[in-house]
């Protein structure tokens, strides 16, 4: 292997001389006394290479030793990785000793010494290739398929298959055969370079199933696909962690992974302390059972932090490849792009907008294209829906991150600081947002077929609502309650009917913070039917007083469980207030 | 501190500029000390046997042939219980005429937390101040700055929370403090007979800029002290962060490196997060709790310093002056504390959320109605009350000058609703409003 000594330190940035070959993202280990630090080429000049260590450089010194890796950064692919909570190089933190982080404690992403009850799914003579499932083995209530490793190229045959029974993560389960006659031995444990995409699928086709995520402003207006992406630009404090956590909780996945990258650390907290107690509805378990976390917070070194979302990509691509559906989030990926700026700023590299790489925008698409719906080789199908938090500097959208993100995402979800303000949570502001996916005539179809015949028809009325609506509160706010007729009034309440009870979701109440689509249905009837009615009024104060009567209802409704008693009279009651005023239901 | 017979000397530099210099020297660590002519400084860049150091005093008057000897080690405070009560610069020697403090040498700025080693902040700090307490309650283990513009009496609220916390340590942490808030903080803090629990490390305005660089780090090892080792409750202030951050640009831009927003350095956002994720909450008890302010210009908080903050900490508390009661309010508005949904309700009485939204976006009410009356509409009956019921709100509970406990801050809420609307007008839930509604009014 190639060796080296380091000839120079800016911060996390040092040049090495080395005596042989580097490759670009190679790992390293720098010897800082006894404590290896691990780090990564990001570029090489000569004899010379840049490498971004993960860790802090303090005493470290010109002429200590480095030692090349030959792989660039991987992460460790097999059972166990569920439930983990790993740093952004896959490091276990709960193996770590000791309060704070040391320098150098590198932890097993797995367990060892876990052994696992195998169930073979090939048969000796098959003809495999990389991702083919051999069999599987069963991680929480996951069935972990055991593949052939990603790393393999061409076709195999498969000359040796374990039998029924249990395994330790290192014993051989299978031996295959490639063209030349060489035998290839597998275990339940492979490894993947994390800036590579995993191909080991047959055709990625367009998303189409609509992925119920419980959130109403996503699902009744601007609704998510299986395999889609979707990203959430917004100042600081306008919700997006809230959202991110939110989905986490309550969105249709099979596994959820969670990216906390250069956030707050007591946010990740909140996730280890809630997750292990909450239940999952889909599978009566807990939460944390289909969870598994990448912290790599503000305050742990920046270089990982750029590590972590790559991370995080890989193991979804390897549970992808297992025919699950996989909901991956990152907080922040704006972190990750200044922890890429970082970078390119100590290595005096021309900048770009606001100071960025120049390919910052290529690094963003590229990543984003990583997720998706795909065929895999057996037939079977799987997907990654990935949606990015986004924390645009100064709230201004017109940065360089939102922007490339803007161009790589399917979905956005524009956070306003007004909203946010005026506390109308979620603050997804529901006339700038945008679901691309409403223009593919596969997933329209999908919609009227699996969820509801006018879903599609009801989500395009009330877009409609909601830009007359604040085109009747701007008249209003101009030539003041008098100047604008009664029905200006009654525009803008409706639309605020709409805000209230559909949009407006309380992420921290037992009931609100998760509608399943059939409540979604109910309650999104009877606002349109509020909507479309006739009333009489005497005076814009009568409008202004009835339909926060109304909007008071209905948020109890909110509030109470679906069908129950409470629920049963808040509606009794809207539908007497509604006997008040209403004249006739248009159609 | 002195140089030791051993350690080598150099005495000739090949470049000087505003806050650094560079020389030839040989095995030398990286964020290792060294004196310049008696000032200290520390290498921030090495490449081959060229070592850059920002020297924390500034280079005035330091010449070519100036004398380097290097200290071997990062910048370190002696820790122990002796800290407690003792005034320190930043370098965290005794301004306070005091002997030095015995103690463990520890490195300053040393590593994180493991995140799943931290505890979930779950104890509400009461401060009487019910525009804290009602709208943005704090939590042991939390950040949170004041945003404020420099003409508002941040300091005073800041020491008047700091006195209510009951922390088992307040640590003040002073960057280019004027010598008259030094000493207002000496006094308030004297007179309450707290003395004994503070610890200060101060770099006033009469200091050099770039030596601010070590308060917050100086602050938080002797919070870590107390946090970790004696399970204690710290409380560390810290004033002003717009002026730390002033300094760090200072340094990268002598530097050369290429400056993003504001002429911020690139990497402002990790350096203000590796100090304020410094507030944590033990799983054994102790916690360290961090208030910062963060003075504005012309109440922008776009700029970078703000901004970077605002995306670090755990929201922000906004002064605000208020025309119509002529008195300080925390403005509901713009305040966030991103904690408070673990405490509220848990640490308060039940009613609490519903009640802070309620009164909030009646609150908002009235400012759409000011706004009416501003642009010459008329007013309806409940633009009338709102209003009303904004100016009392305001009095009794959003300014500073309140102190009131958990209970009595919801029930004078209650108070005000009562007097103004009706319960469907507020909103809340039916439950609540059978519960608290005032019975007769
Ligand atoms: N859906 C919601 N329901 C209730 N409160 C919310 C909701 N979304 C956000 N909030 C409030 O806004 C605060 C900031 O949200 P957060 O997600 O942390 O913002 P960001 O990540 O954009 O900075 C939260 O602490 C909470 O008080
Ligand atoms: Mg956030």
């Amino acid at each position: 292997m190639t060796k080296g000594v380091v000839a120079g330190i800016i911060a996390n940035l040092v040049m090495v001389d080395v005596d042989g070959p580097v490759a670009q993202n190679e790992i390293c280990f720098i010897k800082l006394k006894k404590v290896p630090l691990m780090a990564e080429v990001i570029k090489v000049v000569g004899e010379q290479a840049y490498v971004q260590v993960f860790e802090s450089t303090r005493n470290l010194r010109v002429g200590d030793t480095v030692e090349f890796a030959g792989h660039m950064l991987e992460a460790t692919l097999g059972p166990g990785i569920l439930s983990k909570n790993y740093d952004g190089l896959q490091n276990d933190l709960n193996k770590m000793e000791g309060v704070f982080l040391k320098r150098g404690d590198y932890t097993n992403p797995l367990e060892v010494d876990s052994k696992w009850d195998f169930k073979p799914l090939a048969n000796v003579g098959d003809r495999v290739q990389a991702g083919s499932w051999l069999g599987e083995v069963q991680e929480n209530w996951i069935a972990h398929k055991i593949m052939v490793p990603f790393k393999l190229n061409g076709k195999f045959t498969l000359k040796t298959l374990a039998g029924p029974g249990n395994y330790s993560l290192s014993d051989t389960i299978a031996v295959l055969v490639d063209s030349d006659g060489k035998e290839h031995v597998v275990t339940m444990v492979q490894k993947w370079p994390v800036k590579l995409a995993i191909r080991a699928y047959t055709a990625k086709p367009r998303p189409f199933k609509m992925m119920e995520t419980g959130i109403r402003t996503i699902d009744s207006l601007n609704p998510i696909v299986e395999g889609g992406t979707g990203f959430t630009p917004g100042p600081f404090g306008t919700g997006k962690t809230v959202l991110q956590h939110a989905l986490s909780k309550h969105a249709e996945a099979d596994m959820i992974i969670v990216a906390a990258c250069g956030e707050r650390a007591n946010e990740v907290v909140e996730i280890f302390t809630e997750f292990p107690e909450l239940d999952d509805p889909r599978t009566g378990r807990k939460l944390m059972e289909r969870t598994t976390i990448i912290a790599n917070t503000s305050n742990m070194p920046v270089a990982a932090r750029e590590a972590s979302v790559y991370t995080a990509m890989t193991i979804a691509e390897y549970y992808r490849s297992m025919g699950l559906k996989i909901l991956l989030l990152a907080d922040s990926t704006s972190r990750w792009a200044q922890a890429l700026r970082e970078m390119s700023n100590r290595m005096e590299e021309l900048p770009g907008p606001d100071a960025y790489p120049m390919d910052l925008p290529a690094i963003i698409s590229n990543f984003y294209s990583r997720a998706g719906y795909v065929f895999l080789p057996n037939g079977t199908t799987g997907s990654i829906t990935f949606i990015g938090a986004v924390s645009p500097a100064g709230g201004n959208l017109k940065e360089p991150v939102t922007e490339s993100t803007k161009k790589a995402a399917r979905c956005f979800y524009a956070l306003s600081q007004q909203r946010a303000d005026s506390k109308r949570y979620p603050a997804v502001d529901p006339i700038d947002s945008y679901s691309k996916y409403l223009e593919y005539p596969e997933f329209i179809e999908y919609l009227s077929e699996n969820i509801s015949p006018d879903w599609l028809e009801n989500l395009l009325f009330a877009k409609n609502l909601l830009v007359r609506g604040k085109e009747a509160y701007e008249q209003i706010n101009i030539l003041g309650d008098d100047g604008v007729p009664l029905e200006y009034h009654l525009r803008f309440w409706k639309s605020e009917v709409f805000d209230y009870v559909i949009l407006q979701q309380d992420a921290f109440d037992h009931t609100d913070s998760s509608t399943p689509i059939e409540r979604q249905k109910y309650m999104m009837k009877i606002v349109i039917d509020i909507v479309k009615g006739q009333y009489d009024f005497d005076s814009f104060d009568e409008v202004n007083i009835y339909f926060r009567r109304l909007i008071n209802v209905l948020k109890q409704m909110n509030y109470s469980e679906y069908m129950s008693d409470d629920f049963k009279k808040f509606k009794v009651e809207l539908d007497e207030i509604l006997q008040e005023r209403i004249v006739a239901v248009t159609a | 501190m002195e140089t030791q017979a051993f350690q080598k000397t150099y005495t000739k530099l090949t470049q000087i500029t505003k806050a650094t210099c560079t020389l030839q020297a040989a095995d030398v660590g990286y964020d290792e000390l060294a004196l310049v002519n008696g000032r200290l400084a520390q290498v921030v860049k090495i490449i081959g046997n060229n070592v850059t150091l920002q020297i924390f005093g500034g280079t005035e008057g330091v010449p070519n042939n100036a004398e380097v000897t290097f200290l071997g080690k990062a910048p370190t405070l002696n820790v122990s219980d002796d800290l407690a009560g003792r005034f320190f610069n930043a370098y965290g020697q005794p301004i306070d005429g005091g002997p030095e403090v015995e103690g463990l040498e520890i490195e300053i700025g040393g590593p994180s937390v493991n995140p799943v080693q931290r505890m979930k902040p779950s104890n509400m700090i009461f401060t009487g101040i019910a525009g804290i307490d009602l709208n943005n309650s704090l939590v042991s283990g939390q950040k949170i700055p004041f945003f404020a513009d420099p003409d508002q009496p941040f300091n005073q609220v800041m020491a008047i929370v700091a006195l209510r916390a009951k922390a088992d340590k307040i640590i003040l942490g002073g960057m280019g403090l004027t010598n008259d808030d030094y000493l207002f903080f000496k006094n308030v803090f004297d007179n309450a007979g707290a003395l004994d629990r503070i610890i200060s490390f101060v770099n006033t305005t009469d200091d050099p800029p770039v030596e601010r660089l070590l308060i917050p780090d100086m602050a938080l090892t002797a919070a870590e002290y107390f946090a970790v080792e004696k399970n204690e409750t710290v409380l560390v202030l810290l004033t002003d962060m717009t002026l730390y951050a002033d300094a760090l640009s200072i340094v990268s831009n002598r530097m050369d490196q290429i400056p993003s927003k504001d002429s911020m350095p690139g990497s402002l956002y990790s350096d203000l997060a590796k100090i304020y994720e410094k507030a944590v909450q033990f799983p054994k008890g102790g916690s360290i709790t961090i208030i910062a302010v963060t003075t504005l210009s012309g109440g922008d908080i776009t700029h970078a310093i703000p901004d970077n903050t605002g995306y670090i900490t755990e929201g922000q508390l906004f002064l605000r002056r208020d025309t119509d009661i002529a008195k300080v309010i925390v403005d509901p508005f713009r305040s966030l504390s991103r904690l408070k949904q673990n405490v509220i309700g848990k640490d308060t009485r039940g009613d609490h959320a519903q009640v802070m939204n309620a009164a909030i976006k009646l609150y908002a009410e009235a400012a759409n109605a000011k706004t009416k009356l501003e642009n010459g509409f008329d007013l309806t009956d409940f633009d009338e009350r709102s209003l009303n019921f904004a100016k009392q709100y305001s009095n009794d509970l959003l300014a500073i000058d309140v102190n009131i406990d958990g209970v009595g801050m919801l029930d004078q809420a209650w108070k005000l609703f009562a007097t103004y609307f009706t319960p469907a007008e507020v909103g809340i839930k039916k439950e609540l409003v059978d519960k608290y509604w005032p019975k007769e009014n």
